[in-house]
């Protein structure tokens, strides 16, 4: 009894100091997640002056033209590469700073390594248009070196979407490896290496069990918004560079038809749920 | 010992080719910002006029200011708004506290994408529309949670003692908050207002599907830019952006620890 009056207490003294935040959230956030899924299910967008009714067409459209299925494994054929990639780039680059590098100069590099990611994105992926194209650094670089003449002409290719992607996420797989293994104790590594095992055996069988936490973090805050990625795809992709989000991009700024961007939105939502909801149960057992 | 000693090395080494990979790119944006040729051609000549030329664009001045403000704007009340909210879910025990945590998550994981064309569907339904207001309105919306978790992450090391103390030498709860519990959160609140306005003047997607023709900020502009071509000025803005944001970034650092070291 007591502790329930306690906590209707607790609520009456909380609500002022919450109810600011939590309802601009709701005004700019859930309830528009709630709006598009309930305009995926219409003709037209109701205020637009032109009759409307509900349909499931917007979703019969995904599931009969295969185009945008294509697209949508396509996209996820993409997010799954770039994490890949981020964990073989960034996960021994963890390792090193969490095991090897002490003290300020580990502080130092830390810090320059996740500065990037906070800085804009968008200007980012721009820098790499620099490097890739024909007549660019990489080209005119490579040609310098070697002794025969070579074409480097990565831009709008599969391969820079890639670079540029792998680029932009790479810090987060670094941040949360780094978190997890500097967690590990170094007298379990020196144990395990003094019972005889191999450096090989200790990665396998200590490290890397004990840092699946941030492996998964990382890849589960890739993985989602590289599958909804349109900018990167555009700017360094161009005419090959088109997937699922920018599809989407299209129904919104170019195509005008809002009701089937909605249900393509609502569609991959729905994919990113199910993977943030596999993934979470590795994040629990964590924390 | 000696197998140990080399494979440091080669981890330092990795980790100076990782930087690279990071840094060389936007450095070479930055370089071709200064150089004169309009189609990036080497040789390098040294030039600031791609820098002049952009206080000549009006256009990319307007959006300059309106990314500014409505990343100021969104600091203020994410600050405001974040902290309340931080210090009730840290005071205060009742149902719903677990719910209320989780919902701080969606606006994070959930794609930009996805979040942008959901703002813009309602705000367009409800008659709010598109424009700044609306952007700001998406802005601190996506900054609102980090600010949050911030500050609450800050709280964690704060003794409730304290505030207890406080009351029993006659402090009311006005002036507990503001002589006991504000500065002691101050670095979190500076930290997460940072992280805000980071969130927000570097916000792209979003500000995308909200803007329009007359009412746009810098990165859409820019994104505009880039589709029609690229050119020397894009760099030079790029340039502006990138050393602003880093700076700020750098000054969070300050206030906030990313590390987790003790």
């Amino acid at each position: 009894m007591a502790a329930a009056t306690a906590s209707r207490n607790g609520l009456r003294s909380a609500l002022p100091l919450l109810a600011p935040a939590y309802l601009w959230l709701t005004v700019a956030i859930f309830l528009p997640l709630s709006a598009m899924v309930f305009f995926s299910f219409m003709t037209e967008l109701p205020l637009s002056g032109k009759p409307w009714a509900f349909t499931l067409g917007n979703y019969a459209a995904f599931f009969s033209q295969s185009l945008y299925l294509t697209l949508l494994l396509a996209s996820l054929r993409l997010g799954l590469e770039v994490t890949l990639w981020c964990v073989v780039i960034g996960y021994p680059a963890a390792y090193v700073l969490a095991k090897v590098l002490k003290g300020r100069s580990r502080e130092a590099i830390f810090l320059l390594v996740i500065l990037p990611f906070w800085s804009n994105g968008l200007v980012r992926i721009f820098s790499w248009a620099m490097v890739l194209r024909e007549g660019g650094i990489l080209d005119t670089a490579l040609n310098a070196m070697l002794p025969f003449k070579i074409n480097i002409d990565l831009m709008y290719s599969y391969p820079a979407v890639i670079i540029g992607l792998v680029h932009s996420y790479v810090p987060y797989m670094v941040l949360t490896c780094y978190l997890t293994l500097q967690a590990i104790d170094d007298s379990l590594i020196e144990a395990g290496r003094s019972l005889g095992a191999s450096r090989l055996q200790v990665l396998k069988r200590v490290i890397i069990p004990l840092s699946m936490p941030g492996l998964v973090a990382g890849a589960a805050l890739i993985f989602v918004p590289v599958v909804g990625s349109f900018m990167e795809p555009r700017i360094l992709g161009g005419r090959t560079g088109t997937f699922y989000g920018t599809v989407i991009e299209d129904q919104f700024v170019a195509v005008f038809n809002w009701p089937l961007g909605a249900a393509l939105s609502f569609i991959l939502l729905a994919v990113v749920l199910v993977i943030l909801a596999i993934a979470s149960p590795v994040l629990r057992r964590a924390a | 010992m000696a197998t140990t000693r080399i494979l440091e090395w080669l981890g330092r080494l990795y980790i100076l080719l990782l930087l690279a990979f990071l840094y060389l790119p936007i450095i070479i944006m930055a370089l071709m910002s200064f150089n004169v040729s309009p189609f990036y051609q080497l040789p390098f000549e040294w030039t600031t006029e791609w820098y002049a030329s952009l206080w000549q664009n009006d256009q990319l001045i307007a959006a300059t200011w309106n990314s500014v403000e409505i990343a100021v704007i969104t600091t203020v009340i994410c600050v405001v708004l974040g902290s309340a909210a931080s210090l009730a879910l840290y005071r205060y025990e009742f149902r719903g506290k677990k719910f209320l945590q989780a919902l701080l998550f969606p606006p994070i994981a959930i794609p930009w994408l996805i979040t942008g064309t959901a703002m813009l569907i309602f705000f367009f339904g409800v008659g709010i529309g598109r424009g700044l207001h609306a952007i700001l309105l998406g802005h601190v919306a996506l900054a609102l949670p980090y600010v949050i978790v911030v500050v609450s992450a800050r709280l964690q090391t704060f003794a409730p003692e304290l505030e207890e103390a406080a009351r029993s030498l006659g402090a009311n709860q006005w002036q507990v908050t503001r002589r006991v519990t504000l500065p002691w959160i101050m670095p979190g609140v500076i930290a997460g207002g940072l992280f805000a306005f980071a969130v927000s003047f570097d916000q792209f997607v979003v500000s995308y599907f909200l803007a329009t023709p007359g009412q746009t900020t810098l990165p859409v502009e820019i994104y505009a830019a880039i589709r029609k071509g690229f050119t020397p000025e894009i760099n030079a803005v790029s340039t502006i952006i990138i050393v602003v944001s880093m700076a700020l970034m750098l000054l969070t650092a300050r206030f906030f620890k990313f590390g987790g070291e003790k």
